[in-house]
């Protein structure tokens, strides 16, 4: 039986898909088998990301609504053998997903696959709450930013009481934070809200820290999701947070400030 | 000099501000999470119902659910004006 992880934010822009792709991608060369859902019906990312855009034919709502089979829908991974994508609709609205149609791909997924990865759209509207209804585990998005924060506030409300798990008595969703976007400097200088800070506030325990990187947009350009780029410190930080996923005691890295000496500002060294 | 050392302290809040709002205003979102969804409704029709009879503001009007173990407490906290 798989575990189903959704990666939410409430707020848009703060790197769900990013992430989605990264622990979906370091799940995979773990060696689990995974499969990366995009559930952002009408406004589809995940497969640009992912770097395999041309090759969707079917969508998630052609497998809902019977159009097409999951293995039709399905797309292999060029680069990790463990992986598979199934894109969102770019076409249809999102009214056109069902919680029942929802339910049926995930009972099917979760018997062949270790870690279904739920990707959420922004947003506390139908595809949000449909991507997180039936996840077992929640990684939660956050910039160190107010109105990130905020989101992540009510978006754990929902998950308390808006999910399966919830509304049927079971153990509740399993929350992780995730904070991207991360900037030592900036904290250090006072301008920015410390991991600390923000942990305090949402009180759920802190899974990974990703820091501000060019990584991150050198990744997405290029369709490859940034854990493959092992140089980096986001692609580093990713393969960390999915190892705490899977159970491992890791040391946080990149939260602290490092001076860039004269001579690594002149010939840019300090470019990860 | 001290015009540094004035910029820096100043720098050295806008963080904390933001954790200041944010623990407000997530303190204020939490003690709604747990309210049933006819609260609203239940808030609005409430003050037009006294305002038939007092004249009182939109937010003259408290009202809040606590749970306890095996009952819940609606109170309700309503402002009189002194003429009444």
């Amino acid at each position: 039986m798989a575990k189903i992880i959704v990666v939410t934010s409430g707020k848009g822009g703060v790197g769900k898909t990013t992430s989605a792709a990264a622990i979906a991608t370091g799940l995979a060369l773990r060696g689990k088998k995974t499969v990366v859902i995009d559930f952002d019906v009408g406004l589809r990312n995940l497969d640009l990301i992912m770097g395999c855009e041309r090759r969707v034919v079917y969508d998630l709502i052609n497998v809902i609504q019977g159009e097409a089979g999951l293995n039709q829908a399905m797309i292999r991974d060029k680069r990790v053998d463990n992986l598979h994508i199934l894109p969102a609709s770019q076409t249809r609205d999102k009214d056109a997903l069902s919680a029942e149609g929802v339910e049926k791909v995930l009972d099917t997924l979760t018997k062949d696959f270790d870690y279904v990865v739920c990707d959420s759209p922004a947003g506390i509207e139908r595809g949000a709450q449909l991507a997180m209804y039936y996840a077992d585990e929640a990684v939660v998005v956050t910039n160190p930013e107010v109105s990130s924060v905020r989101d992540s506030d009510r978006i754990l409300g929902l998950l308390g009481s808006k999910t399966r798990r919830a509304e049927q008595g079971q153990d509740p969703v399993k929350e992780h934070l995730l904070i991207t976007r991360y900037d030592p400097e900036r904290v250090n200088h006072g301008d920015m809200l410390n991991l600390e800070d923000i942990q305090e506030i949402l009180s759920i325990n802190l899974i990974g820290l990703i820091p501000e990187s060019e990584a991150v947009l050198r990744a997405s350009n290029q369709g490859v999701p940034v854990t493959h780029d092992q140089k980096s410190d986001a692609g580093q930080a990713y393969v960390d947070t999915v190892s705490r996923l899977l159970g491992e005691d890791i040391p946080l890295r990149f939260h602290e400030y490092q001076k860039k000496s004269l001579l690594s500002r002149v010939f840019g060294g300090g470019r990860r | 000099m001290k015009l540094l050392e004035f910029l820096k302290r100043e720098r050295k809040k806008s963080a904390s501000v933001a954790k200041e709002r944010l623990q407000i205003i997530v303190a204020h979102q939490r003690s709604q999470r747990d309210q049933p969804d006819y609260m609203p409704m239940l808030e609005r029709e409430l003050l037009e119902v006294i305002r038939r009879y007092v004249n009182v503001d939109q937010d003259a009007i408290n009202i809040s659910l606590d749970r306890e173990d095996d009952c819940s407490v609606l109170e309700l906290n309503v402002t009189l004006p002194r003429s009444g």
